[in-house]
């Protein structure tokens, strides 16, 4: 249970790392002040995650040893989510694909047979709903926008589409969570997910890439070179001065 | 013993009545409805809490002030317990409390029942203006200043207000 745990912290906080680095880059004040607050939102979703899969570790383990003392290899979280910011269409399309997978799982969370994953569900759901409106909404803006706002999405699709795919094979951590009724076997939701997906893309203008090859590996700890750089940045302090605190 | 500890617990909330949301310190954690229980044993007082938002990061500091409050009114042990389960909603916020909300200057939430939709595109909510009453507002962005807000302008007075967001 502690490695599903981790996959689903592991994601929330690295795009939350991610979308913190527009932190006073945002096109404007209001935008800067989103993709801010989906960032926060995203860290404490993955304190909940973290708090409790320490708690199940027990020991010295804590959020901070787990956020801040493991390497590369031993991080699970999507490759999609540790791709670079590139430009806004980048930013909101990443975003759009993350949440609305990310609500597929959490809706199936809520009734998972363990207690506290149920609650961190039901407490996440609120906040990723938010996410994939306002994400949602940005792809279609920009998708049916302007000649130049078209070029950058269909690009942003070709760069972060092949990174889609390993959402939905499910790792043996993953397996072993659905058939013991805590978590989910993320094939279930792959219609909806396309459904979801297809659906705005049409609004967007937008072509669902076919055909495309896939990378995996991130939910068993083989990542692109983008994660070691973020966690470079992320551990420093901690690495650094050990127990550093605020 | 039953009557002992109900007075005890009225107490406790006196006390929890001095304790603010630092983000926004019109409300007290009562207003905003964040107190989810209080429980005596002896002479251990647990005061449970749950955050408005999963990344709320003014539950570490409401923590510390119940603690320091607690503690000026006399009450040694204090254990603060972190519940997510029911989620915190928007229409946990009193009826005082959104009185306070207005008076300060942030749209109360409307219910939720009403008006939360995930619709793209959906309509924006008719918020009532805090400063001149006019419902002709326009939402600036979904989000504002802090996790729990978002930002609205008013078209007649012109002013712009923050909308604490139903939830």
């Amino acid at each position: 249970m502690t490695d599903y745990l981790l996959h689903l912290a592991d994601s929330t906080l690295i795009l939350a790392q991610r979308n913190a680095e527009w932190c006073g880059h945002g096109p404007i004040l209001e935008q800067d002040i989103a993709i801010t607050n989906i960032s926060l939102d995203l860290l404490g979703q993955a304190r909940n995650f973290y708090q409790y899969a320490a708690q199940l570790t027990g020991g010295d383990a804590t959020e901070d040893t787990l956020a801040y003392l493991r390497t590369e290899r031993q991080f699970k979280n999507f490759l999609l989510c540790e791709q670079p910011n590139g430009d806004w269409g980048q930013t909101v399309l990443r975003q759009f694909l993350f949440s609305s997978y990310q609500q597929l799982v959490l809706e199936q969370l809520i009734e998972s047979n363990d207690q506290q994953l149920a609650a961190i569900a039901a407490k996440s759901i609120k906040e990723t709903s938010y996410h994939v409106r306002w994400s949602g909404e940005w792809v279609i803006r920009l998708g049916d926008g302007t000649e130049e706002s078209q070029q950058r999405m269909l690009h942003a699709v070709d760069v972060l589409w092949p990174y889609t795919g390993e959402m939905f094979i499910a790792a043996s951590y993953e397996l072993e969570a659905a058939s013991g009724g805590y978590g989910v076997d993320p094939a279930t939701i792959k219609e909806s997910w396309l459904k979801k997906i297809s659906s705005v893309f049409e609004e967007a203008t937008l072509p669902i890439p076919q055909n495309v090859y896939m990378h995996t590996g991130g939910k068993n700890g083989l990542h692109t070179e983008h994660l070691g750089y973020i966690l470079a940045e992320m551990q420093y302090l901690q690495r650094t001065y050990p127990n550093a605190a605020w | 013993m039953v009557i002992q500890s109900t007075i005890e617990k009225d107490k406790i909330l006196d006390v929890l009545r001095l304790v603010n949301d630092p983000e926004v310190p019109v409300l007290t954690i009562l207003d905003l409805g964040i107190v989810r229980d209080i429980i005596v044993q002896e002479d251990l007082v647990e005061i449970v809490i749950t955050p408005t938002y999963s990344g709320c990061p003014a539950m570490d500091a409401i923590a510390l002030d119940i603690r320091l409050k607690l503690s000026e009114a006399g009450y040694k042990k204090v254990k603060i317990t972190n519940v997510l389960s029911p989620a915190w909603t928007t229409d946990w916020i009193s009826e005082e409390g959104k009185t306070k909300l207005k008076a300060y200057g942030i749209a109360p939430p409307n219910p939720r029942q009403q008006v939360c939709s995930n619709d793209l595109f959906a309509p924006n909510e008719a918020v009532q203006c805090p400063h001149c009453n006019s419902y002709n507002t326009t939402r600036v962005s979904e989000f504002g200043s802090t996790a729990c807000k978002a930002l609205y302008q008013c078209n007649d007075c012109r002013e712009p207000f923050d909308y604490f967001k139903c939830h």
